[in-house]
């Protein structure tokens, strides 16, 4: 009988549609509108790539080991660098880091022994050229310029 | 609609358009087949006489491509297998290298993985659930669900910075401590999923259209199961209690209180309430092990160049899809000599036309959808 009752009136099909209708509440709403928003992400994002001067200085932290050059799987980092005759150390020439190939699965980063690389929070890497994708060592240390993006 | 038998046409063709037969080809850019799979079917009519699955549309050897890394680098790359359970594949290739090594996990490294694999079985079994309503015709379903999957991924993203190819663990442990807010995160996406489960199956179970397109479709029962080597959902839902998390414990699963639901016929909509109930029970794992969350290490002793013995490995865990293998054989230098993936998806796929044959196209959709294939671990 009751099963006859719900032949008639439906009513599992109406507990599901009375399911789908209290969702739509304003307050369960939870598209981000993301170019006009720009949702935040979180502390440890792997994003774009950075190479990290001293605060003050402005001189590079980097050390020129090559340790993330090994690390990378996928052998996109390039370091060069060339020996200072008067500090007997290695000085940073060139830094190359291709972001087409690369997939921020952050073994550069943990290499690292002096924290000069780091992923950092910005995500759109989007550019007109294949070139464009490949970032020297200035693009590195100054990071994307921020788009804003309307419409 | 499963009944039918499978008849040979009675009257022989004279012409082709007096054949009944017609193969079609569905795939590999059909919406339902879940990415890049080919099903060729012979069909009779609506009824399908019998199945061919044509794949490596996706493929891109992620085997090969071991040879030429070190056990470090290739990490990332098992997280694109299934990528839909990067955490997953990630333990099963950790846990490889191992025991190749012979090396300890500490005990809290242990606890955070559970936590992070069961967090990723809800994830998939969300995007598994969402997809397959979709796929029979039932819209709401997919939006509510990566709504949850989403509050997921938030974790994932927090604690390890990716959301869907995560790298999360490292070979004898983790690379990141648990963030302040992971284990009220966690247990808060507990609490949600239990209330969000009920809406699931407020729009599903008792509908009387889902559970017309999925009883008595796509049935294997549990002989065939074994004899297909089909593992996950798939055998649990004919009735085996077969889950290696309980068969032999991996990651202090032994620790943990929980339950393998099964179900006896093995159709679609078992197989349904079999992922529902083991979301169910990851929630109580996950409460278990945030609680007795032990402090210490999360790195054993493993050196910064890993450099195994000769020898081999395999590991098996329970991916949320099934048994996924890991099988590393090692020369004793930097890169693995071999390493060969047993994708629970793939030995899974090769059951479809079993339970293919004799039912309707339309439930052809229904059943790739439940088998819950990733093309990415099928291909590789
Ligand atoms: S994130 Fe990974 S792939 Fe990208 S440069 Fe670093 S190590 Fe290479
Ligand atoms: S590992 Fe760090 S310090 Fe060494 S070359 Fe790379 S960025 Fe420079």
């Amino acid at each position: 009988m009751a099963n006859l009752i719900n032949t008639f009136l439906l009513t599992d099909l109406l507990k599901g549609l009375w399911t789908t209708f209290k969702n739509q509440k304003p307050s369960k709403v939870v598209t981000e509108q993301y170019p006009l928003n720009r949702p935040p992400v979180a502390e440890r994002y792997r994003g774009a790539p950075r190479l990290n001067t001293h605060p003050e200085t402005s001189e590079t932290l980097c050390i020129s080991c090559n340790l993330c050059a090994l690390a990378c799987p996928e052998q996109l980092i390039v370091v060069t660098s060339e020996r200072n005759p008067e500090t007997k150390r290695k000085d940073l020439t060139t830094f190359t880091y291709d972001v087409s190939r690369c997939m921020f699965c952050g073994l550069c980063e943990d290499a690292c022994p002096v924290d000069a690389l780091e992923l950092t929070q910005d995500f759109e890497l989007a550019t007109y050229t294949r070139e464009g994708q490949i970032w020297d060592r200035q693009m590195l240390e100054e990071g994307p310029l921020p788009v804003r993006y309307t419409h | 609609m499963a009944e039918t038998t499978l008849a040979p046409p009675e009257v022989q063709a004279e012409t082709l358009l007096d054949s009944n037969e017609l193969v079609l080809n569905m795939g590999p850019q059909h919406p339902s087949t879940h990415g890049v799979l080919r099903v060729i079917l012979k069909l009779d009519g609506e009824t399908v006489l019998g199945t061919d699955c044509v794949i490596g549309y996706l493929h891109r050897g992620v085997e090969k491509i071991a040879e030429n890394r070190t056990f470090q680098q290739f990490a990332p790359y098992v997280d694109r297998m299934d990528y839909v359970a990067a955490v997953s594949n990630g333990l099963g290739y950790c846990m490889a290298v191992e025991k190749l090594l012979d090396a300890e996990v500490p005990p809290r490294a242990q606890a955070v993985r559970v936590i992070l694999t069961e967090l990723n079985r809800i994830a998939s079994h969300l995007l598994w659930l969402g997809t397959h309503a979709l796929d029979i015709g039932a819209i709401t379903p997919v939006f509510l669900c990566f709504r949850e999957r989403e509050e997921v991924l938030k974790i994932f993203e927090n604690y390890c910075g990716a959301r869907l190819t995560t790298h999360a663990f490292r070979i004898g442990g983790l690379q990141y401590e648990t963030y302040d807010t992971f284990e009220k995160q966690c247990l808060d996406l507990c609490d949600l999923m239990e209330q969000k489960l009920k809406e699931y199956h407020d729009l599903l179970t008792g509908n009387r259209i889902w559970v017309r397109r999925t009883k008595g479709v796509g049935i294997l029962n549990a002989a065939d199961c074994k004899d297909y080597g089909v593992t996950g959902p798939l055998i649990r839902a004919a009735g085996i209690e077969w889950d290696l998390r309980k068969a032999q414990p991996y990651c202090g699963y032994e620790n943990y209180d929980f339950d393998i639901p099964t179900a006896e016929t093995g159709d679609t909509f078992d197989r349904y309430m079999v992922r529902m109930e083991e979301m169910v029970q990851s929630c109580r794992i996950i409460r278990q092990a945030v609680d007795a969350l032990p402090e210490g290490p999360i790195k054993g002793k493993v050196g910064k160049v890993i450099k195994p013995p000769p020898g081999e490995a395999y590991v098996s865990i329970e991916a949320p899809k099934g048994e996924l293998g890991y099988y590393i054989v090692s020369d004793g230098s930097l890169n693995p000599y071999r390493v060969r993936v047993r994708p629970p998806s793939f030995v899974n796929l090769g059951a479809l036309d079993k339970m293919c044959r004799g039912s309707l196209v339309a439930d052809v959709v229904a059943i790739i959808g439940t088998i819950d294939i990733v093309l990415g671990e099928v291909d590789r």
